[in-house]
């Protein structure tokens, strides 16, 4: 009850049984909802895609030739982009595990921490991602 | 259909529910500290060494320690994503017999990413 008299005081729209198509998009998530449901993206991207992670493991690791093959077909500027969707995904998906694990241990248990913590998640993540990326196409 | 949601006697548990317990929950925070442990093996590993290309990379990876290390790690990646992709399942997908069936789908996916990966790992 609360927060309604504090989201009419506010004069802010009140959600309540959120519908998908017609409140989602003018629904504001705050940082630490979007970091969350980017968790859950993040996994089932992996996830889908893990015979191809566990393919270039095995062509990495089987023989000289298959190693100098797999180098070759990662330099194409498409396959490029899949690995550092990938990436992004990994990376997103650790920062926001680790951020959990810190809230597990009563860690930035505080609305001001969970968001801070929240823009961390993503500074971190895009950051590397990023670096990653201009290494991979050979900026720097 | 509603037989599986609601029987009218006993429990109404759905059959393809979560454990109901705190297991799961406790396996996925393990299987994550076991992958964050690997990658900063490798990340560190990396970071340690002169050289690059084949050689170094498949001798890393043929080191027993390290098999053994990324063997488990494999494991833990396989039941983490089960659990992961099984919640997903369980938020979205009401209807208990596609449940069911995505749930089997995963798991035959999973067990097949895993032997391939102890393949690949075991052949170096």
């Amino acid at each position: 009850m609360a927060e309604q008299d504090a989201a009419k005081k506010r004069n802010t729209r009140e959600f309540r049984n959120i519908n998908a198509v017609k409140d989602l998009p003018k629904y504001r998530l705050p940082a630490a909802g979007v970091v969350s449901i980017l968790h859950r993206i993040s996994g089932f991207i992996m996830a889908a895609l893990l015979p191809l992670i566990v393919w270039a493991l095995d062509q990495s690791l089987t023989s000289e030739l298959s190693y100098a093959r797999f180098i070759g077909v990662f330099s194409a500027w498409y396959v490029k982009v899949v690995l550092l969707g990938l990436t992004w995904a990994f990376l997103h998906h650790l920062c926001a595990g680790v951020r959990h694990l810190m809230m597990d241990l009563h860690m930035g248990m505080t609305k001001e921490a969970s968001k801070t913590s929240a823009l961390a998640v993503f500074g971190v993540s895009i950051t590397l991602t990023v670096l990653i990326a201009l290494k991979v196409f050979g900026v720097y | 259909m509603d037989a599986f949601n609601k029987p009218g006697f006993g429990t109404t548990r759905k059959i393809t529910g979560a454990g109901y317990g705190m297991r799961d929950w406790l396996m996925q925070r393990i299987s994550a500290v076991v992958m964050i442990v690997f990658t900063a093996v490798i990340l560190v590993s990396c970071l340690l060494s002169k050289s690059t290309g084949y050689a170094w990379w498949a001798g890393l990876m043929a080191h027993p320690l390290m098999q053994a290390t990324a063997m488990v790690t494999f494991i833990a990646l396989a039941w983490h994503a089960w659990v992961g992709m099984r919640d997903i399942w369980m938020d979205y997908v009401k209807h208990a017999g596609l449940r069911l069936t995505l749930h089997v789908l995963t798991i035959v996916w999973m067990l097949g990413c895993l032997t391939y990966a102890i393949r690949a790992l075991w052949r170096i």
